[in-house]
C-alpha cells in the first residue's frame, strides 16, 4: 500500500513510518517541520497541508491511504492558527482523499476529546458526545475536528474513515501530552482528588494507529491499552514529585515555581478522570498491548 | 497496627474475586490498602460495638455479578457500612460490595477519591452497568435519601422505592438478593430534623437523636439475606411490569425485616442477638 502520512516529523508519526515502511509499505510524508535523518523508503515533502504543494502530493502520488497526524495543541499554537491547522487542514485533506481516489483515512484524534466532568461516568464509549470544548476551551478545535473526521463517514461513504481517540502515551521520545505535564520534576495536583489516567506506550500506540491503517477500519474507536491508575502513581511511578494544591491558588502556580504550564482551564483534567473503553477496537483489530502501565511508566522513569 | 490492619480484612481483601494491578489498584481505582485500611476499623465496631450477626450469607454468590438490594435503617449509614462489612467478613466468600455515591459526595474533595478506592462510583446508571459487567457485587438502597431519613415513630417502614435498580437488575440480568438491616432504627433513633440546617449545608437532612452526637448507640445489629430473585426481562418492559417486580422485591424485604423484628426479644439490645441456629458468628 502507498501511505500518506501528515504531520509525519511529530515523534508518534515518525514510529508509524517506521513500522509501515519495515511492513513492505512504500511511506509518503508531508510536515511543515524537516525530518533531517528521514529513513530510506520514506519519501518526504517539507510543505504545509493547507497550501497547495500538499494537494500536490496528492495529485502526483496518488495514495491508497492517508493516516492524518497533522492537529497541534495549546501547547505549541495560538487559537486562531489552532483553528486553522486543525479544522481547516482535516478538512482539506478529506477532500482531497474524496477528489484524489485515496480509500482509506485514519484520523488520529485525542481521548481527552470527551472532557472531564465530575459526573461523567468512567469507560467513555465512542457513541457518547464529545464535551471537552464546554469546560476546556483550548479543546474546542480538536473536538470539531474529531467530528469533522467522523462526518467524512456519511460524507464520502466510499472513503473508509477511521477516527480513533488515542489515550494518553509515555515513550522514549518524551512527547505527547502526558510527557510535557511530567516534564519538570514537579507535577502540579489539585488537593483532594486523584484521578485515573490511562496511558500506553508509545509502541504501542504506533502499533495501534498501524493496525487501523493495514485492516481498513471504519468508524470512531477509543484506542488504549493497559487500566488506568491514579494520578499519584504516575508520578510515583515516573519518578516525579506530586504536589498538592489548593484548588484557588492551582493557576496561579502553574508555569511558576519548577510547575509546568497549563491553561488554567485545563484545571477539569487534573480532578477528574477521563477513561475510554477500548473493547470496540480490541475487537476489529484484535489489538493487544504489549506493554503493562508499570513498565510504561518505569521506563520512561529510567530512559 | 491492628485497628488499621485487622488480620481477617487484610486476608478476605486478598481473596476476592477482583483483579488488581501492580500497584494494588483494580480498573475502576479501587484500592487494596485503602480497603484494609478503612474496613480495619469497621470490623472492630462491627464484632465489639454494634455486635452484627449475619445471618443467611449463604444467598450471596461467591463470585459472579449480583445486586443486593436493602432497606435504609438509621440516618448515619451505618446501615450501608455494616452491610458491606457482613459481606466482606463472611470467610466462606468474601465479597466486596459497591455502591452508587450521591453526586455531591463524588464533586467534594477528599470525598472523591476516597470514595472512588473503596469501589463507590458516582450514582449513574452507566456505572451500574460497567460495575455488573465486570462481575461486581451492587448495593443499593432503592429508598433513596428519603428512606434514610426516616424518624422513629416510622421505623422499619420502607418508604416509596425507586424502579431504576429493577431496570438494570434485567438489562444486566443479574439476580437481586433482598436484604434487611435490623437495629439500626434503635442505635440512631431520629426525632426530629433540623430543616433549616440542611438547607444551609445543602445535605438531604440532618437529624437529632437522643445521644446527640452523630455516632450509634451500641444497639446490637442484625443483618438477614434472602435468597436471590431472578426477573425475565430486559429492562425495556412497561411501567406496570417493572413496577410488579419491584413490589415483590418490596414484599421479600418487608418479610425479612418482620422475621428480623420478631426475632429480637426486645428492641433494645445490648447483647448479641441469640443465635438459635449457631449460624455464623465472625
Amino acid at each position: 500500500m502507498k501511505i500518506l502520512i501528515t504531520g509525519i516529523s511529530g515523534t508518534l508519526a515518525r514510529g508509524v513510518a517506521y513500522r509501515l515502511t519495515r511492513r513492505g509499505h512504500k511511506v509518503i510524508g508531508i510536515d511543515r517541520r524537516p525530518w533531517p535523518d528521514v529513513p530510506e523508503g520514506v519519501e518526504m515533502h517539507q510543505a504545509d497541508i493547507r497550501k497547495r504543494p500538499a494537494e500536490d502530493v496528492f495529485r502526483t502520488s496518488r495514495p491508497d491511504a492517508l493516516v492524518h497526524m497533522a492537529t497541534v495543541t495549546h501547547f505549541t499554537t495560538e487559537t486562531e492558527e489552532r483553528y486553522r491547522i486543525n479544522l481547516g487542514g482535516t478538512r482539506k485533506l478529506f477532500e482531497y482523499c474524496h477528489e484524489y481516489g485515496v480509500k482509506q483515512a485514519v484520523f488520529v484524534g485525542r481521548h481527552t476529546v470527551y472532557g472531564a466532568t465530575p459526573d461523567s461516568p468512567l469507560y467513555h464509549t465512542e457513541d457518547e458526545p464529545p464535551l471537552a470544548g464546554a469546560a476546556f476551551k483550548e479543546l474546542a478545535d480538536l473536538v470539531a475536528a474529531d467530528l469533522y473526521a467522523g462526518s467524512a463517514l456519511w460524507r464520502w461513504p466510499e472513503l473508509n474513515t477511521a477516527v480513533l481517540r488515542l489515550c494518553y502515551f509515555l515513550g522514549p521520545s518524551r512527547g505527547g501530552t502526558l510527557a510535557g505535564f511530567l516534564s519538570k520534576s514537579k507535577v502540579p495536583l489539585v488537593l483532594g482528588f486523584d484521578p485515573l489516567y490511562q496511558l500506553m506506550h508509545e509502541w504501542d500506540a504506533e502499533e495501534a494507529i498501524t493496525l487501523a491503517v493495514e485492516r481498513q477500519l471504519r468508524g470512531v474507536f477509543n484506542v488504549a491499552g493497559p487500566p488506568p491508575v491514579p494520578l499519584s502513581i504516575v508520578c510515583e511511578a515516573t519518578g516525579k514529585t506530586a504536589v498538592r494544591i489548593p484548588e484557588p491558588l492551582y493557576s496561579s502556580v502553574l508555569g511558576r515555581f519548577g510547575f509546568p504550564y497549563l491553561p488554567p482551564s485545563a484545571i477539569a483534567h487534573v480532578k477528574y478522570p477521563i477513561v475510554i473503553d477500548n473493547s470496540a477496537f480490541v475487537e476489529a483489530t484484535g489489538f493487544e498491548p504489549r506493554y503493562t502501565a508499570k513498565q510504561t511508566m518505569e521506563g520512561f522513569r529510567w530512559n | 497496627m491492628s485497628f488499621l490492619d485487622d488480620p481477617q480484612v487484610r486476608r478476605n481483601v486478598d481473596r476476592l474475586p477482583i483483579e488488581f494491578d501492580d500497584y494494588g489498584f483494580d480498573r475502576f481505582g479501587l484500592s487494596k490498602k485503602t480497603l484494609v485500611r478503612a474496613y480495619s476499623p469497621m470490623a472492630l465496631i462491627y464484632r465489639r460495638y454494634l455486635k452484627v450477626t449475619a445471618f443467611g450469607l449463604q444467598n450471596v454468590p461467591a463470585e459472579g455479578r449480583a445486586m443486593v438490594v436493602a432497606n435504609h435503617s438509621g440516618g448515619l449509614g451505618a446501615d450501608a457500612a455494616m452491610i458491606l462489612t457482613s459481606l466482606l467478613l463472611n470467610d466462606e466468600a468474601p465479597r466486596l460490595g459497591q455502591g452508587m455515591a450521591e453526586y455531591f459526595l463524588t464533586r467534594s474533595p477528599f470525598a472523591r477519591p476516597a470514595l472512588t478506592r473503596l469501589g463507590h462510583l458516582t450514582g449513574l446508571p452507566e456505572h451500574g452497568e460497567q460495575l455488573l459487567n465486570d462481575e461486581r457485587l451492587l448495593l443499593v438502597f432503592p429508598e433513596g435519601a428519603r428512606g434514610a431519613g426516616k424518624l422513629y415513630k416510622d421505623r422499619y417502614k420502607l418508604v416509596h422505592f425507586g424502579t431504576g435498580f429493577m431496570r438494570l437488575a434485567l438489562k444486566m440480568n443479574a439476580p437481586i438478593i433482598p436484604c434487611a438491616f435490623i437495629g439500626g432504627e434503635e442505635s440512631f433513633p431520629q426525632l426530629f430534623h433540623i430543616k433549616w440546617l440542611a438547607k444551609l449545608v445543602g445535605g438531604p437532612f440532618v437529624p437529632v437523636a437522643p445521644q446527640l452526637i452523630y455516632f450509634p448507640l451500641p444497639v446490637a445489629c442484625q443483618v438477614y439475606y434472602a435468597p436471590p430473585m431472578q426477573f425475565d426481562g430486559d429492562g425495556s418492559e412497561p411501567d406496570h411490569v417493572i413496577q410488579q417486580y419491584v413490589d415483590d422485591v418490596r414484599h421479600s424485604m418487608e418479610r425479612l425485616i418482620s422475621t428480623g423484628l420478631d426475632a429480637r426479644p426486645q428492641a433494645f439490645m445490648f447483647e448479641r442477638m441469640p443465635d438459635p441456629e449457631k449460624e455464623r458468628r465472625p
